[in-house]
């Protein structure tokens, strides 16, 4: 039977949603790992019965959960992700220099090839990569060494690496993001990186034309046309045609010029979805009104979506990593809140109705779509 | 035999019910019984001590025979109850808010 499982990664605990293609029953599963902060899961798209998930708290620190039969049960697996070499230092909010420092696992990206290949987005920012399924990380330094490392500052939810973007065909093409560093590339499996930051304007960098400390919020990419990169950022909507090399805005007529998440329809390639936020201390909806956005010209016009979303009296975040879309026929369109609500939309966004009402902050939604 | 006692969540983590039974050679310190736990359990590396520094986790604590031990050097020999078995060596996640 095909169908959707949804991962939610909330504050408190993941928990495995799942319907079949109509979407509209669900059943809800967990909290797993209950108590603990769950970053982000994310299934292999090589084998969707094997998710990873990264559960991290304040008392324990960090650890990296492994399930070989779709979230049913849970091993733990490695969570050693020492930083190749000396960590060197990074700048700190007041400009001071500070020690690389590892906190937690943000982002976990399972290779789209290998269910046993991961790589992993960690703050203080970095990138690991396991082969043996999550057991052993090693770090693939040439990021962090990069020579304006210590140049990178965090944003306000800290310097973390939380976007990793893998190239559809070319494995050794990958792209990240760093709050607040900006976008890197690389084209040899993740061993040397290119800022890739040209064209990207923010507010508080003196130097228009700064290589890094821009705070990137998400990158997406529609697989049938890899050099077209749509990003959200601190200030504005952003698009590239050309790989990353360049980037020119595309925000047209949005309601404001932040929010986190952006994503990509699975079949229509010029199809992006934003959630308009209004900063910079605020972090809720404009007006009180959770609208999703979406774009069928590859951005610069933009509709509301709003059938089944609350009009008045919201105020609660969508966070970078809580959007996803499934690759039904009719696309599925997924979001989380900071206020426990799950949102789908089996109809590409034009309407929507909660799965589930009252979890713990999300602070992560992706979606597989099951064979 | 040592005895620990292991806060809920990493209970969970190891997949062990009630206390914890050890055999450790030498003194009997937090060092030796933390080596040997995770010598056992190898998932609890790095949610008790930090994994590069060793150092206890901030919201960790040791407690035995109604004596808070956190602050105490981790080679320093823990209570002789503690050595006999006849007391537990308690590993408390702190109360802090969350």
């Amino acid at each position: 039977m095909g169908g959707v499982r949804v991962l939610a990664g909330t504050r408190k605990g993941a928990f495995v949603l799942t319907s079949d293609e109509k979407r509209e029953r669900w059943e809800i599963s967990g909290p797993h790992f209950a108590g603990w902060e769950i970053y982000h899961l994310k299934g292999s798209p090589a084998d969707p019965d094997r998710i990873y998930a990264s559960q991290s708290g304040g008392w324990f620190g960090q650890v990296i959960q492994r399930s070989d039969d779709g979230g049913a049960t849970w091993d733990t697996v490695g969570n050693d992700f020492t930083y190749d070499g000396v960590p060197g230092e990074h700048q700190w909010y007041d400009g001071s220099l500070r020690p690389w420092s590892f906190t937690r696992v943000w982002h976990l990206e399972p290779s789209l090839t290998d269910p046993d290949t991961v790589y992993a987005g960690v703050e203080d920012a970095a990138l690991f990569k396991s082969v043996d399924g999550g057991k052993e990380w090693a770090e693939l330094s040439g990021l962090r060494q990069h020579d304006t490392g210590p140049q990178w500052q965090p944003g306000a939810g800290g310097m973390c690496l939380h976007t990793i973007v893998q190239h559809p065909t070319d494995g050794d093409r990958l792209y990240v993001a760093i709050s607040a560093a900006g976008a890197f590339r690389s084209a040899d499996g993740g061993k040397t990186w290119q800022p890739i930051n040209k064209g990207l304007r923010s507010g508080e960098i003196p130097d228009t034309d700064a290589e890094v400390g821009h705070c990137v919020h998400r990158i997406a990419m529609h697989p049938s046309r890899p050099d077209v990169l749509f990003m959200q950022k601190h200030w504005d909507v952003m698009r590239s045609d050309d790989g990353g090399d360049s980037w020119h805005e595309v925000s047209g007529n949005l309601p404001s010029d932040f929010g986190f998440p952006i994503d990509v329809h699975a079949h229509e390639p010029d199809t992006v979805y934003v959630v308009p936020i209004k900063s910079d201390t605020e972090h809720f909806p404009p007006d009180g009104r959770l609208r999703v956005y979406r774009s069928r010209s590859g951005g610069n016009e933009w509709e509301e979506l709003t059938k089944g979303l609350p009009q008045k009296d919201c105020y609660v975040n969508v966070l970078r990593d809580a959007m996803a879309v499934d690759s039904l026929d009719s696309c599925g369109v997924y979001f989380g809140t900071t206020g426990g609500q799950v949102y789908a939309s089996a109809d590409a966004g034009d309407t929507w109705a909660p799965i589930v009402r009252d979890l713990p902050a999300v602070l992560s939604v992706e979606v597989q779509t099951l064979p | 035999m040592i005895r620990v006692v292991l806060p809920p969540h990493l209970r969970t983590i190891a997949r062990v019910h009630g206390e914890v039974e050890l055999d450790v050679d030498g003194t009997i310190s937090q060092r030796s019984v933390l080596d040997a736990l995770e010598s056992r359990y190898p998932e609890l590396r790095g949610t008790i001590r930090d994994r590069g520094t060793q150092q206890r986790r901030a919201f960790v604590r040791f407690f035995a025979c109604e004596e808070d031990l956190s602050h105490e050097p981790p080679d320093a020999p823990l209570p002789d109850a503690v050595a006999t078995g006849s007391e537990p060596f308690m590993v408390i996640g702190a109360m802090a808010g969350g």
